[in-house]
């Protein structure tokens, strides 16, 4: 309980935001990369607490909202098909090209709600008569545990396990923001929990070419704040380097245990993103000599491609060019119980977390 | 009770047929088991007297696992029916009982449910007057599903309604919560992890009748923020009056593993289901009489007000976070999920 009530301590916070407050001059446009940040920053009220001169920017780190529409049209695919589907909770709302993953559940499909990969491999030992998938998405938090379970499926001689993977890179989505001629970001607050396995070299290229400060940060109420305020201090001196707020968590080298997994398991190679499309060398694929796990080759889906809802502008709202309510479905025709796209139905979603906390949005 | 001496240990088809197993079936555990003047006239229905007003509820009970750290659906599907009574400001006094059985369920789960209900209905004072038992063939059902409608007698004294509801109005939780919610979390397959967290299932009918004998209309409303959690009851409850509500984040009682449990697996407590949890609305001045009287009683030990009834932000509840900002705290839409990282 030590983390959770020292970081969410009142006069800490207080101190940062007059720290911020009294070492700000001008205003600048800060980037949480992270959906985890971004729900922190407005479950907490934090947002409203911050000088106006901070104007926080929702990043794309929302790895729901990221996953392509093809990814889970393919999932439901194989529910339909009398495969086993294993799947993280927040992915099954996610509305595919015609429905969800939860409808077609209702409709008949064995949809198991997961916590770990592992578990997945489980069910397969248990059901031999059955294949068993389970829908590897996320950024490199998760690739260790998928990477995993595959690890552990050859092991155990597991035919019948496979993963469909959408897995997401982070520092690939920078460059993507950056480079994009309508973003306008002056410094991010990076995920914690990404560098606490990947570490810090990646990001020091990314600082130094795009001159922009990056402060790896943590989800807490304190750690947001001081990440805020070590950008702010960056911005303010004109200076841009890698600095790392979250260093209980996140070492320099990451963790090498998990980063030998991942690179067992998986190669660089390039992804689609939802609402951004695709961004080369931005995410995992299995390696060849793990074709077998590779549920979109197993079962030939690889063929399902659907176009995108083009009343949705998570693209948009994923750069952080638009806020969600700038978008004209915002609130009306898009909401948590319909959502349109992802980042209304993932609790880490910029759209849902504006949706459900924030106070003059949903007073008006 | 003896199982060989019934003859059958799992349940099929032939228990709800009609003919003479289900009559064997009634026999020998639940009119044995529930015998009382109303029940043992073994008609198609009860006839009963209540005097006064009365308040009726019914629950249908589904959960898995059905047994559970802290009891099991039995017990559950006696206090959660009784707390619905007692939330009307009512003295639970009759249930009735109605399962519906898979087929292939073990006759000895069957007898454990049965004795639980049974304990939970003299905890409660409450009698079972009539019932239906149907089994379902296999994979049709969920190894078990009960039905429990409630009768009571609405307290003399008691005026529960959401009209009553005024600015200034103190919200009470009796204890801690999130508790049952995260004991069932802890043991559904695939997300099983290691606690001692237990269900808190209880009734609470006897504390509401005090609570009731003492400060009577005082009291505002009660209502068991059962599935959905305190947030969804405050939210349905700001959506019916013209105030606001606010709470107060460092207020909320959380036991410490429920709150780390909350953290490790991303879920919100405020929107994690309760039993033997119930919120009071009551006037201001006699709020700390209110707590002070919970503090005397099992059911109440952890009692404390959480927030209250304000002019502002009518129709929403807000709730300000330990660092002073605050939110709008909605309901829940589905059901809270797991998140991925």
């Amino acid at each position: 309980m030590k983390y959770l009530s020292e970081y969410r301590n009142l006069e800490a916070t207080k101190a940062y935001l007059d720290l911020i407050e009294r070492s700000i001059t001008r205003p600048w446009n800060i980037m949480e990369i992270c959906g985890g940040q971004t729900h922190g920053l407005v479950k907490n009220g934090i947002l409203e607490l911050l000088p106006d001169k901070v104007r926080m920017i929702h990043g794309p780190g929302c790895p729901v909202c990221v996953t392509p529409l093809n990814l889970i049209d393919k999932a439901i695919e194989l529910l339909e098909n009398d495969v086993i589907v294993c799947s993280f909770g927040d992915m099954i709302r996610v509305p595919g090209s015609k429905k969800s993953l939860l409808e077609a559940k209702a409709n008949g499909g064995d949809l198991r709600i997961l916590y770990s990969p592992l578990e997945a491999v489980n069910i397969a030992k248990k059901n031999p008569d059955k294949e068993v998938v389970f829908f590897a998405v996320g950024f490199e938090t998760t690739a260790p545990a998928n990477a995993l379970s595959v690890l552990h499926a050859q092991k155990e001689n597991v035919k019948n396990y496979s993963i469909l993977v959408s897995h997401v890179l982070v520092p690939p989505a920078m460059e993507a923001i950056l480079d994009d001629e309508f973003s306008n970001i002056d410094a991010f607050l990076g995920a914690g929990h990404v560098c606490a396995i990947m570490g810090l070299q990646e990001y020091y290229p990314l600082a130094e070419k795009y001159k922009i400060p990056i402060v790896i940060t943590g989800f807490e109420p304190l750690d947001l704040v001081q990440g805020i305020y070590m950008a702010v201090q960056q911005l303010e001196k004109g200076i841009h380097k890698v600095e790392n707020q979250y260093a209980r968590v996140v070492k320099e080298e990451g963790n090498r245990a998990a980063l030998n997994v991942i690179h067992q398991v998986f190669e660089v190679g390039d992804r689609e993103w939802r609402g951004i499309g695709e961004i080369p060398n931005s995410g995992y694929l299995l390696r060849k000599e793990f074709t077998d796990f590779d549920a979109e080759k197993k079962f030939g889906i690889s063929h399902i491609i659907v176009p995108e809802n083009s009343d949705c502008i998570a693209g948009e709202i994923l750069k952080g060019i638009k806020k969600p309510f700038e978008c004209s479905q915002f609130g009306n025709n898009c909401t948590p119980f319909k959502p349109l796209g992802a980042p209304m139905v993932s609790s880490e979603g910029a759209c849902a977390a504006y949706y459900h906390f924030s106070n003059n949005l949903i007073s008006s | 009770m003896d199982v060989s001496e019934l003859g059958f240990d799992t349940i099929n088809l032939g228990h709800g047929s009609g003919g003479l197993m289900t009559r064997e079936l009634l026999d020998k555990i639940i009119f044995k088991t529930f015998s009382n003047p109303f029940l043992d006239q073994k008609h198609d229905g009860a006839i009963l007297r209540i005097d006064n007003e009365i308040a009726i509820s019914t629950d249908s009970f589904v959960i898995s696992p059905i047994f559970f750290k802290g009891g099991n659906i039995g017990e559950l599907a006696v206090n959660g029916t009784v707390n619905d009574v007692a939330m009307c400001g009512a003295i639970p006094k009759y249930l009735s009982l109605a399962f519906i059985v898979e087929e292939g369920l073990k006759i000895e789960e069957f007898i454990e449910i049965v004795n639980s209900i049974k304990i939970a209905a003299d905890k409660s004072g409450v009698l079972i007057v009539t019932g239906d038992t149907k089994v379902v063939e296999r994979g049709k059902g969920d190894k078990i599903f009960i039905n429990t409608t409630g009768f009571g007698e609405v307290h003399s004294k008691a005026n529960i309604s959401t009209e009553n509801i005024r600015t200034g109005d103190k919200i009470i939780a009796n204890g801690f919560i999130a508790q049952h919610g995260m004991a069932i979390m802890s043991q559904r397959e695939g997300l099983e992890f290691e606690s001692t967290i237990v269900s808190d299932t209880t009734n609470v009918n006897f504390l509401t009748n005090k609570l009731l004998d003492k400060f009577g209309n005082k009291i505002h409303l009660f209502r068991d923020p059962t599935r959905g959690g305190v947030a969804s009851v405050l939210s349905e409850i700001a959506n019916d009056i013209n105030n606001g509500i606010t709470i107060f984040e460092d207020k909320l009682p959380l036991e410490k593993q429920v709150a780390a449990a909350c953290e490790i697996l991303g879920l919100d407590p405020l929107y994690v289901a309760n039993e033997g949890v119930f919120i009071a609305f009551v006037e201001a001045e006699v709020a700390d009489d209110v707590i002070a009287m919970m503090h005397d009683d099992e059911k109440g030990r952890n009692a404390v007000c959480i927030g209250e009834v304000t002019e502002d932000h009518p129709n929403k509840v807000v709730m300000y976070s330990s660092i002073g900002g605050k939110r709008i705290v909605t309901p829940l839409i589905g059901e809270q999920l797991p998140r991925i990282c």
